[in-house]
C-alpha cells in the first residue's frame, strides 16, 4: 500500500508540488496501478531469466568518431535564462 | 615492523577518472576536446537530454574500461548494463545520470602500494562506467551567490569511478594509492591526467573503527592528503571532547584547509535506480582476451625488470618507473651509457632539476643527457659542471657541448691543478703556517686560492686532496 506520505515524498523527489487533497487522490490511483503489478507477481517465474530489456539484443555500439555538436545559439535557444554562453539557474547551494 | 595504526584510521577512496583521451563522449559523438572552448559548444541533443534523442555507447570507452579493470586486477563482469540514477540537480539536464549499478563492468581487484610498513595491498571494490555531469559555476561567493551558470561541455564525458576498500591507514597511504593509480592509468594511455578535472577524489574516513564520514570536493592529490589529515584530527578531537562521530557528508574547503558539514537531507540519497531503457545490455566477457593482449607492462612489472635487467636498486627502479615517460626515457639513455650512471643522472639529478622547475621529462632530450653523462664519466667535466650544464639547457637552452665551450667548463688538466696548488701554497705562507699550527679553516682558504687560479674548473674535492698531500710532504 502506498501512503499519502509516500506520495508526497515521491513528489518531492521529482520536484512536483502535490498538495494534501491531491496526495489522497494520487495514493488511491497509484495503489490501483500497484494492484495490477500484484497480479503479475502471481505468475510463477521460477527458472526464468530476468529481462532488463525488451529487445533481445546486446552490444549496440558506436565508433569513437566525432560527429559534431550544435552551435551555441541553438543549444541556448530553448531558454530565456542565459549569460555569456551559459545557462543561468537560480542560486544553488 | 608492523604499522600499529594507533588511531584505528580507515580510509577508502572513490576516484573519478575522466577518459579524456577518447575522441568522443560516452553516449554521443560530441568531441571531448572542450577544455579551451566557449561554454556549451560541445553539446548535442543527447548530452543535453533533449526529448527524442537516443544515446549510443562508445565502443572504445568500453574497451578502455575493461583495460583499466584488468590493470587493477579486477574480475570483469560477463554482462552489464546501464541504469538511470535519478536526481534533480542542474548539472545534468536529463534529471538522471546514466551509470552502472548492480553489474559494474569491473569487480573486485587490488593495487599494491608502498605502505607504512612495506608493501600494502589496497582492495578495489569495483570500477564502473558513468557519464560526467556538466559544470556549475556560482556567480559571486557561495553565500551571496546571485545565480548559477551552467556549462554542459563536460556533460556526457566518460568517467570510470574506481571505489577502493577502506584499506588505507593514513593520509600518506591514501596519497600513495592515488599516485599509484595515476601511474597505472598513465601507463594505460587512457587519459591525460594534467587536464583539469581528469581525476576527482571523494574520501571516506573513520577513526577508532567508528562510523565513516564522507569528504567530497577534493580537487587534487595534495588536497586529498590535507583534507584527510584535517578530518582525522577533527574526528579525534571530537571524540576526545566526548562527542560521537556519525555518518555524514562533509565538503572540503581547499582554501581554508577544513572540512564543512553539508547537512544534506537523507532523502536526497533516494536515487530510484532503474535499467536505462534506451541502451541495450553489454556482453563484455568475449572482449576481455583481446583487450588483455593490449595491456602494456605495468609499473610493478617494469620495476622488477629494471632491477634485474639493469642491476638497479629498488629506489632507483621505483623512481624511474612511476611515470611511463620517464621509464621510456631512461631505457633509451641506458642503451647508450652505463645503466647505473643513467639511473643516477636521470633519476637523481635530471628529475630533481625538472621537478624544481615544474617541468616534465619532455623538456629534456635523451641525446642531451647522454652527452652530459659521457662528459662526466669521460672525466671531461666535473659532476658539478654536469649539473650546471643540465640547468643551463633547461633555463637558457643550447646543446651541452656548446655550453661546455661557452662557459669554459672543460676540466683542467692535472698538471695545471698541480701548478696552481704549488703556487697557492708558496704565495700564502701565513695560511700554511696557520693550518699546520692546527687552524683547519686555513685549508679552505688555500683550496679557495687554487680554485681561483683554475677559474673554478678544477674539481674542488680533488684540489683539496692535492693541497693536503702537498702539505704533508
Ligand atoms: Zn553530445
Amino acid at each position: 500500500m502506498i501512503t499519502k506520505e509516500e506520495v508526497e515524498h515521491v513528489g518531492w523527489l521529482a520536484r512536483i508540488e502535490i498538495d494534501a487533497k491531491e496526495s489522497d487522490a494520487y495514493a488511491e490511483k497509484l495503489n490501483s496501478v500497484l494492484g495490477y503489478f500484484g497480479q503479475l507477481d502471481e505468475v510463477d517465474t521460477e527458472g526464468v531469466e530476468p529481462t532488463y530489456h525488451v529487445a533481445d539484443i546486446v552490444n549496440v555500439f558506436r565508433k569513437d568518431e566525432v560527429t559534431g555538436s550544435m552551435p551555441q545559439e541553438e543549444v541556448l535557444a530553448n531558454t530565456e535564462h542565459k549569460q555569456e554562453g551559459n545557462f543561468k539557474a537560480p542560486k544553488i547551494m | 615492523m608492523v604499522y600499529e595504526n594507533p588511531d584505528g584510521v580507515r580510509i577508502g577512496l572513490e576516484v573519478h577518472v575522466q577518459l579524456n583521451k577518447l575522441n568522443t563522449k560516452l553516449f554521443c559523438g560530441c568531441s571531448t576536446k572542450y577544455h579551451d572552448s566557449e561554454p556549451n559548444t560541445h553539446v548535442c541533443p543527447v548530452c543535453l537530454g533533449l526529448p527524442g534523442s537516443l544515446p549510443v555507447i562508445n565502443e572504445k570507452a568500453v574497451e578502455y574500461a575493461i583495460k583499466i579493470g584488468l590493470a587493477l586486477n579486477c574480475s570483469i563482469v560477463e554482462q552489464t548494463q546501464f541504469h538511470r540514477k535519478n536526481y534533480y540537480y542542474p548539472d545534468l539536464p536529463k534529471g538522471f545520470q546514466t551509470t552502472q549499478y548492480d553489474f559494474p563492468i569491473a569487480g573486485e581487484g587490488k593495487i599494491i602500494i608502498e605502505g607504512e610498513d612495506g608493501e600494502h595491498v589496497v582492495g578495489i571494490t569495483r570500477a564502473h562506467m558513468e557519464e560526467d555531469p556538466g559544470r556549475l559555476q556560482h556567480m559571486g561567493s557561495i553565500d551571496k551567490s546571485k545565480g548559477t551558470l551552467i556549462n554542459y561541455n563536460r556533460s556526457g564525458m566518460t568517467l570510470i569511478e574506481i571505489v577502493s576498500e577502506p584499506d588505507m591507514r593514513s593520509p600518506k597511504e591514501a596519497r600513495r594509492y592515488l599516485d599509484k593509480l595515476r601511474s597505472i592509468l598513465d601507463y594505460l594511455d587512457v587519459f591525460d591526467g594534467d587536464l583539469e578535472g581528469a581525476m576527482r577524489v571523494d574520501a571516506n574516513v573513520s577513526v577508532h573503527w567508528g562510523d565513516r564520514v564522507e569528504v567530497k570536493n577534493i580537487s587534487s592529490f595534495k588536497g586529498a592528503e590535507r583534507a584527510l589529515l584535517y578530518e582525522i584530527m577533527r574526528q579525534k578531537n571530537h571524540i576526545r571532547r566526548g562527542g560521537e562521530i556519525t555518518m555524514e557528508t562533509r565538503h572540503f574547503d581547499e582554501a581554508r584547509g577544513v572540512t564543512i558539514s553539508m547537512r544534506t537531507k537523507e532523502e536526497e540519497h533516494d536515487y530510484r535506480y532503474f535499467p536505462e531503457p534506451d541502451l541495450v545490455p553489454l556482453r563484455v566477457a568475449d572482449r576481455v582476451p583481446k583487450v588483455r593482449e593490449t595491456l602494456p607492462e605495468l609499473p610493478d612489472a617494469k620495476r622488477e625488470r629494471f632491477m634485474e635487467q639493469y642491476g638497479l636498486g629498488e629506489t632507483h627502479a621505483r623512481a624511474l618507473t612511476t611515470e611511463i615517460k620517464v621509464a621510456n626515457f631512461f631505457e633509451e639513455v641506458a642503451e647508450k651509457v652505463d645503466p647505473k650512471d643513467a639511473a643516477v643522472w636521470v633519476s637523481d639529478i635530471l628529475k630533481g632539476e625538472l621537478n624544481y622547475r615544474e617541468l616534465s621529462i619532455d623538456a629534456f632530450t635523451v641525446e642531451d643527457i647522454v652527452a652530459v653523462v659521457e662528459l662526466v664519466t669521460g672525466n671531461k667535466v666535473t659532476e658539478q659542471s654536469g649539473v650546471e650544464i643540465i640547468r643551463t639547457v633547461l633555463d637558457d637552452g643550447g646543446k651541452p657541448q656548446d655550453i661546455v665551450e661557452k662557459k669554459g667548463l672543460l676540466k683542467v688538466e692535472d698538471d695545471i691543478v698541480a701548478t696552481a696548488v704549488e703556487e697557492a701554497i708558496a704565495e700564502n705562507p701565513e695560511a700554511v703556517a696557520d693550518y699546520l699550527g692546527g687552524k683547519e679553516k686555513s685549508l679552505n682558504f688555500i683550496v679557495g686560492k687554487v680554485m681561483q687560479k683554475t677559474k673554478g674548473r678544477a674539481d674542488a674535492r680533488e684540489a683539496r686532496e692535492k693541497v693536503l698531500a702537498k702539505l704533508k710532504e
